[in-house]
């Protein structure tokens, strides 16, 4: 099968607008003859249900959280960018969309991302007027922030928590919409599959988590925002509940899935503490603008750090990359922690940390100042460690964070599977090999609000769809699938917890489908994620019934997925042999570890085809044309 | 560390619920008041019972999922702090802890430790919004708003949605997390043209879920892990106040 971007003619800058005016439109009194099911609530969830119901269509969402309010694009800290050029420092829609491209290493595609600067303006206009209390300047006008990856200042924020303000924001747009009976509203539901019927994506099939019943739902296209899969390292800085079970379950109903490898490991987290450990926290990069990192020069050096002298420290980083320093991107600054750590010069009792240190700032700049600047951010590593970083040195490491992965989606936002479209973290569309940060909110919003409400009308008027009931055998197929995996799941009664298989896979992805792969360690995953998947549907032990709020069962139902998931990761890592952004293959790298891409034969996206659980699946690809901007080789030297 | 617990079980909304004790032998001060609990539930499935339920997602203190009342406190004794940001740490070797859901006559119990709190939803549904629609909003810099505003506003727009003010209230009442929405958006100009009937809605629609009303303990500022102030409160009385003498026909 060839895939087809369906990228519009004609001039990167027109493309949108062109394609814009040549879509099919549907009339307003038509609109409401047609449902549409979006699953997941979060930014472009919340955005694109709240907009597509303003519009007259009949809306349904669910999610499985206990509102829509709660989903994990809340905990997003830093920012939103937009090409707004406020700051009058040379900013603009062309530069926004080239720091893009860049920074996900010439692995995504042109027109997608010129078409997300392009409406990332809009975007923080609509939050304005929504109520978003972004911060401001004495004059009352927007304040910005420059952040990692670019040279213009062009990142909104709200205190730290934009992304709970974003959230509100479309939540509260959505909220008026339920209130108006133009979007039904599905709470504590989790999405147990999808229904295809003739070819299109017709509708889905949910459990409710609190009764536990299997309940069909038809629709005249589904949208799938259910964010990604960073979990399937156990800990993540995700949510508990994050998981990739919807956009997996698409993936076996003929979705392909794209760049599944392209993960991004954020470099300041705290580090793991015990087995105990359920999720890693994150805490703001801002704090390497003052902060240094270090470890000792010798291994297995168990002193308190404040005993350790001057010349008995590496500053690696600075060392490394005397003029980033501190400051070198997410990619590089997480795999030099590893290769530390892997030296056996890591810190803190596991042996995986690394030191960020705020004597010299303290020194320089005052107690006071350092406290306005980090001051909660302090006070929050104190809460969670225990120990003072004004007095002793923060203790990170790296920890999984995003994934740019996702399932293949075209300009239009559509998966393989037509009616089926893909929003958000959940599809592949837009970051390449890796995400600037403060881009997540960006295209989030960018989905919901301004692509899927034009995309989705040019589907359906396209499109004659014959009327279907939850009564098609397609539906009453995939509720008897659910019902028999969820029986299987309660009936094996083994002698593990679901969260043991988890911690197991976990374990098995870190080491081997991580920070940094080769071939060897990747044949090893795909040999141990298969075993480990036998066992669990041999001996994993699910406690309580099916008919009721089961915190077990969910869990358990979500692992069986990352199981199979996982290998289709390793495959992507494996086959893909260069090293790009966030992917890191060892046997393809500069002598001086800098990461080696190969643009004549990986200039492309990766999709993957669904062949049976366990086969391996089939690789097809979309060429990358870059009519625009020139392939660089990115130094941060 | 060594703790007793006691820990609210309850089937489902009609159960009438009790009381279970459990007893925790290895318990790190390094673990969050979250994962003590999932390790005791790692020990309840190995031993064939069924895990303790209680709502969770985030465990970073945004999200507003965890809502665990610990010693008679929502969130526990760690001032300005979730559920899921309490470590262990804060408490001592061999301490006897009762471990039970947000209580409120409008929040009913699900299972176990987890509460129903959609009443919330209703009220943001009954008006908790600005009426703008996807496409209409002007240049974001076109309105300047004072930084004084604009701060005071996401002082109140920091909630977090999850209930402890109305589970630390004698009277059971949600006037904190309700002011808190009218306030943000009474502060912006963006907000003026639905000021009255937005003040108006919201608090009927919280009067109707049977929240109870505020006679100043105060409890719900102290139990609050964002730490929103009680003068919202006084705010949102003004602005009902006046909604309701300036009251407009719709």
């Amino acid at each position: 099968m060839k895939l087809d971007p369906k990228v519009p003619s004609g001039p990167l800058q027109d493309k949108w607008d062109k394609h814009r005016f040549e879509m099919k439109l549907i009339n307003p009194a038509n609109k409401r003859k047609y449902k549409l099911l979006v699953v997941g609530t979060g930014l472009a969830g919340a955005s694109a249900a709240a907009t597509l119901a303003e519009l007259g269509y009949n809306v349904e969402t669910f999610t499985y959280n206990d509102s829509p309010r709660r989903a994990h694009s809340i905990a997003a800290q830093g920012g939103i960018n937009a090409a707004k050029n406020y700051q009058n420092d040379g900013d603009s829609i062309w530069r926004l969309f080239y720091d893009t491209i860049k920074g996900g290493d010439f692995r995504s595609r042109e027109a997608n991302v010129y078409r997300l600067a392009q409406v990332s303006v809009n975007i923080i206009d609509q939050c304005v007027a929504q109520g978003v209390p972004f911060a401001r300047e004495y004059g009352g006008y927007l304040a910005n922030r420059s952040f990692g990856g670019a040279q213009v200042s062009r990142t909104f924020y709200a205190r730290g928590q934009t992304g709970q303000q974003l959230l509100l924001g479309a939540y509260s747009a959505l909220s008026r919409q339920i209130g108006a009976k133009q979007v039904k509203s599905h709470v504590r539901k989790e999405m147990m599959d999808l229904v295809v019927i003739d070819g299109f994506a017709r509708g889905i099939v949910t459990r409710d988590l609190v009764t536990g019943k299997i309940e069909s739902h038809w629709g005249d296209a589904v949208i799938l925002a259910t964010g990604g899969y960073g979990n399937v390292f156990f800990l993540s800085t995700n949510a508990q509940a994050c998981n990739v079970s919807a956009t997996y379950r698409a993936y076996k109903k003929g979705a392909f899935f794209a760049n599944p490898c392209f993960t991004q490991i954020h470099p300041t987290c705290i580090p793991v503490s015990g087995d105990h450990q359920s999720k890693l926290t994150l805490m703001s990069e801002s704090l390497r603008n003052d902060g240094r990192i270090w470890v000792p020069k010798k291994k297995g050096d168990t002193r308190h750090p404040n005993d350790i002298p001057e010349d008995e420290r590496d500053y690696y980083l600075e060392r490394k990359y005397p003029s980033f320093g501190n400051l070198a991107p997410r990619d590089i600054s997480s795999r030099a922690a590893k290769e530390v750590c892997d030296e056996g010069r890591g810190v803190s009792q596991t042996g995986f940390g690394v030191y960020l240190d705020f004597k010299d700032a303290i020194n320089r700049l005052g107690k006071k100042v350092i406290e306005e600047r980090y001051g909660n951010l302090f006070e929050m590593y104190e809460r969670i460690t225990g120990k003072d970083p004004y007095k002793e040195p923060m203790m990170i490491y790296p920890a999984s964070h995003y994934t740019m992965g996702g399932l293949w989606v075209d300009y239009n936002l559509q998966s393989t599977i037509p009616g089926l479209h893909v929003l958000g973290e959940a599809n592949f569309s837009d970051h390449g090999a890796n995400r600037l940060g403060a881009s997540a909110l960006m295209q989030g919003l960018a989905d919901g609000y301004f692509i899927i409400p034009y995309t989705i009308a040019h589907f359906l008027a396209s499109n004659k769809l014959e009327k279907v009931s939850t009564d098609h055998p397609e539906f009453k197929k995939a509720e008897q699938e659910a019902k028999d995996k969820i029986n299987k799941l309660l009936s094996i009664n083994g002698t593990k917890t679901p969260t043991y298989f988890h911690r197991e896979l976990g374990k098995i992805m870190w080491d081997k489908v991580g920070m940094a792969r080769n071939r060897k360690g990747l044949e090893e995953a795909l040999q141990e994620i298969p075993k480990l998947r036998e066992e669990f549907w041999q001996n994993v032990k699910v406690t309580g019934t099916g008919e009721d709020l089961n915190i077990v069962l969910e869990k358990a139902n979500r692992v069986a997925d990352f199981l199979e998931f996982a290998e289709v990761m390793a495959w992507d890592a494996l086959e893909r042999e260069e090293s790009c952004g966030a992917h890191f293959r060892e046997e393809y790298q500069y002598e001086d570890g800098e990461a080696k891409r190969n643009d004549e034969k990986f200039a492309h996206v990766a999709a993957w085809e669904f062949t049976g659980v366990g086969n391996k699946p089939i690789r097809h690809t979309e060429d990358l044309v870059f009519e625009n901007v020139k392939l660089a080789v990115r130094s941060y030297k | 560390m060594r703790l007793t617990l006691h820990i609210w079980r309850q089937k489902n909304s009609l159960d009438k619920g009790h009381f279970e004790k459990y007893q925790l032998d290895d318990v790190s001060p390094d673990m969050s008041f979250l994962e003590m609990l999932d390790v005791l539930n790692e020990k309840l499935i190995l031993e064939g019972k069924e895990a303790i339920a209680f709502d969770h997602d985030c465990r970073e203190g945004i999200c507003g999922a965890c809502s665990l009342t610990i010693n008679g406190i929502p969130h526990g004794p760690e001032k300005a702090t979730t559920t899921c940001q309490l470590h262990m740490r804060k408490f001592k070797d061999g301490e006897t802890l009762y471990i039970e859901p947000f209580r409120s006559r409008v929040f009913p119990v699900i299972k176990d430790l987890i509460v129903d709190r959609s009443a919330f939803d209703r009220i943001m549904q009954a008006g908790g919004f600005i009426s703008v629609r996807t496409g209409q909003a002007q240049d974001a810099n076109s309105i300047p708003i004072p930084k004084k505003n604009a701060d005071l506003a996401m002082d109140a727009a920091a909630c977090i949605g999850c209930g402890a003010c109305v589970a630390s209230c004698p009277n059971g009442a949600a006037m904190l997390f309700v002011s808190a929405k009218i306030s943000q958006l009474a502060l912006l100009p963006q907000g003026q043209p639905e000021r009255k009937r937005r003040a108006l809605n919201m608090i009927k629609q919280m009067d109707a879920e049977g929240f109870g009303a505020c006679t100043n303990h105060y409890e719900c500022e102290a139990a609050c892990p964002k730490q929103i102030s009680v003068r919202f409160i006084a705010m949102m009385n003004r602005e009902y106040m006046k909604a309701s003498l300036l009251k407009e026909d719709d």
